[in-house]
């Protein structure tokens, strides 16, 4: 972590100093102040204040850097590339045994994500919420979702039986949701405990 | 498959240097036995291990091209 101590007038003047050669803004610091400053009489006596500013570690950053490190580990080194969607940021993989990141149903990519995420808010007060995705993975999995979610529908429609999906991590399952909200002759709805939570789609009795 | 343990759960924990992996081989199995500064066992086991499993799940997909089977034992 980079550290530097600055000394200033006031208290306020040694932070924007302190800033200036980080070339930081203030939430990506830590300030601790040494000392304050006292003023003196007629110019005498005066003691200057003295403050420490750390540069806190930028969490995607980190996120990055650890991702780098683990799939270099892993044997799968790739290349990331960042992407900011509003709140969320997301890290595309890119590489040559991609598939081995992915795994099976997304078990890997997921469990990566869900690691990174810890990492990227270890030092961090706020949250960031990181999404990893990898050739496309999670756009190609809503597809077959959405298709999963309106043939089922159609089967539940015409049984007449609630049929329940695998269990799903909750982003799967709002996509299952979204995908069949509009549709009038079936209902879904949550149920079971994490990790097994999963989709029922019933029909709609009247 | 060590330094892969270690890189991941260095990240994790307050006492990076507290980390240690240690392989034993148990016949068809390799066994990875973890252990943490006793503060951080919460962290690398999560709620409702959810950070154990998402370790071994990784940890799992490394060792796909190995023949042996992995576990990994948080001491």
């Amino acid at each position: 972590m980079k550290q530097i101590q600055v000394t200033g007038k006031t208290v306020e003047e040694a932070v924007s100093a302190a800033l200036e050669q980080l070339q930081a803004s203030r939430d990506q610091v830590e300030i601790k102040v040494l000392e304050e400053s006292k003023k003196g009489f007629l110019g005498f006596g005066g003691k200057p204040a003295l403050v420490e500013v750390s540069l806190k570690p930028d969490p995607i950053e980190q996120a990055v850097a650890f991702l780098q490190e683990v799939t270099m580990k892993m044997g799968v080194p790739v290349t990331i590339t960042q992407k900011k969607m509003g709140e969320e940021v997301i890290l595309d993989l890119s590489g040559d045994k991609i598939a081995i990141l992915i795994g099976k149903r997304g078990q890997t990519l997921n469990s990566l994500q869900y690691l990174t995420n810890l990492v990227a808010n270890h030092h961090s007060n706020g949250f960031i919420r990181i999404i990893l995705d990898a050739e496309n993975y999670r756009e190609r999995r809503r597809e077959s979702l959405e298709r999963l979610a309106t043939s089922t529908a159609r089967r539940v429609m015409m049984t007449k039986k609630g049929i329940a999906l695998d269990p799903m991590p909750s982003n799967e399952r709002k996509i299952i949701h979204m995908a069949l909200k509009s549709e009038k002759h079936v209902e879904t709805s949550s149920e079971g405990t994490e990790p097994y939570r999963k989709v029922i789609i019933r029909p709609v009795t009247k | 498959m060590t330094e892969l343990i270690e890189t991941i759960v260095k990240a994790l924990v307050d006492h990076p240097d507290e980390v240690k992996v240690v392989e034993v081989a148990d016949g068809s199995k390799l066994v990875y036995q973890l252990s943490v500064h006793h503060s951080d066992t919460g962290k690398v086991i999560g709620k409702q291990g959810r950070v154990a499993k998402a370790i071994r799940t990784v940890v799992n997909a490394a060792g796909t091209n190995q023949s042996k089977r992995i576990s990994l034992e948080i001491i």
